[in-house]
């Protein structure tokens, strides 16, 4: 369950594979488990920065580890922020300078 | 679970005691067009509101579980919301085939929108339409320099009708839609003094009715001709008398309009998007904007208030020849660059893994 929008089971309004009237064009051709894959792929350069990292575990849910070896199974994306948050006991912040040079940083090593 | 157009929408009217709000529910309800639709008030106001259809309710507020104030789910209001749609069903009430919410003048909206949106059976019923806030001509420069709870109503809002308009000085109304336009630029700003007002316009026309969505998402593009110093709070006003009036509210909120040349990438903006609200949702007030969606031929429509996001919607052609995604923030305390550097860095991070994502 999404502990912000207390979602049981059901699509998050990020998931493309679950609005191909929206998403007609590349919907389809990126399946749901595709799309997990690379979300998790993008998120993992943010969560670097906090020393966390996410995994897919089975294709339903994800598993959040810190740098300490604390890990946290969570259902969907607006679930990583706040185990993130627990985890190192600050708040990820996507407008925190030092994490936009990070990825700055990253950008220019790939 | 019904399909969104299926669902039945639900408006919310907010606005201050004695700004007009049973008087505006009054008006539109008496219209053929309206006559199916059920009403839930928190308080009975001075103005009886006479409809065969109306239900009064209580303030009772659950705390979602690691959820904040603007997700706080109404007891009350999810206890007459299941209990109107089990009678409905029920054939113990009429068909209503839409349903307003009047809330008590200090409520803070976003705990009802938050109960239509994320309740979990009432969102397989119900769907969010426009909020609609009423403002008092005579009135609403005071209240908005000592109650915030004005600033959120207002904020929040859909359309703004300003009320009393044939009652207050004209120098008056003006200095009070320079103040409404300045909180919330892409909202409508009906004046009604003693006007009729269109109850379609108001309540039906959303971004659920296909034919209507183009007329609402320019006028959010117009919010980037006004973006400037006059209509923006706080953060980067250069107004002086605004930066020497800081203690006043409404000079923390600010709306602005970010534009973007290159197609976003839906997975780092949901990304994006998804952490900013859960780190700043309380001081993002709104989030409204057409997205150039890399591979995507066409533009989608995001839609959000605090925490709750509404579900994309798909337009079927641009507006025009301009391809750039157009996003407009409603933000407390937020500066715009904060907001626009943060967005795009996210953005190029998805741009050094696109090979490998199309390619997946």
């Amino acid at each position: 369950m999404c502990s912000l929008c207390g979602l049981l089971g059901e699509d998050h309004w990020t998931d493309m594979a679950a609005s191909p009237e929206v998403f007609g064009d590349v919907g389809p051709s990126r399946t749901r488990r595709q799309e997990r894959l690379y979300r998790v792929r993008i998120i993992n350069r943010v969560l670097a920065h906090f020393g966390l990292r996410l995994n897919d575990w089975q294709g339903r849910s994800f598993v959040l580890r810190s740098a300490t070896g604390k890990t946290e199974l969570v259902d969907d994306l607006m679930a990583v922020w706040p185990a993130g948050e627990r985890m190192i006991g600050r708040r990820l912040d996507p407008m925190d300078p030092a994490l936009l040079a990070h990825l700055a940083r990253s950008a220019a090593r790939s | 679970m019904a399909g969104s157009l299926e669902k039945i929408p639900v408006n919310v009217v907010t606005g201050f005691l004695g700004s007009g709000k049973t008087t505006l529910l009054q008006r539109v309800l008496q219209t053929p067009e309206f006559a199916d639709t059920a009403v839930l008030i928190n308080e009975l106001g001075e103005v009886g509101l006479d409809h065969h259809l109306l239900e009064e309710i209580d303030e009772n507020i659950l705390l979602l579980q690691n959820g904040c104030v603007c997700c706080t789910i109404r007891s009350d209001l999810k206890d007459a919301i299941r209990d109107l749609h089990s009678r409905r069903s029920r054939g113990l009430v009429p068909p209503f085939r839409r349903l307003v919410i009047e809330t008590t003048g200090l409520a803070d909206p976003t705990p009802i929108l938050a109960t239509i949106a994320l309740e979990p059976v009432i969102h397989n019923h119900f769907r969010l339409g426009n909020v609609i806030v009423t403002v008092d001509a005579l009135n609403a420069l005071l209240l908005m320099a000592r109650q915030p709870e004005s600033l959120k109503q207002i904020a929040v809002a859909d359309r703004i009708i300003l009320t009393k308009t044939d009652l207050a000085a004209l120098p008056q109304i003006e200095a009070v839609k320079t103040r409404l336009r300045r909180l919330n630029p892409s909202a409508p700003l009906i004046e009604t003094g003693d006007k009729p007002v269109d109850p379609a316009f108001l309540l039906a026309h959303d971004l659920h009715d296909s034919s209507y969505l183009p007329n609402e998402v320019r006028r959010w593009q117009e919010v980037e001709s006004h973006d400037g110093d006059t209509i923006v709070g706080g953060v980067r006003s250069q107004n002086h008398q605004d930066l020497h009036d800081t203690h006043r509210h409404d000079n923390r909120i600010a709306a602005f309009a970010l534009t973007f040349d290159e197609p976003m990438d839906w997975t780092a903006f949901g990304i994006w998007l998804t952490m900013l609200l859960q780190s700043h949702g309380e001081d993002v007030l709104r989030v409204k904007g057409m997205l150039n969606v890399a591979g995507v031929g066409t533009p989608v429509v995001i839609h959000g208030v605090q925490h709750i996001v509404h579900p994309p919607v798909h337009m079927t052609r641009w507006p025009d020849e301009d391809r750039r995604s157009r996003i407009v923030f409603i933000v407390r305390d937020i500066a715009r660059e904060e907001i626009e550097r943060s967005l795009m860095a996210f953005n190029r991070v998805a741009r050094d893994y696109k090979p490998q994502s199309h390619a997946a």
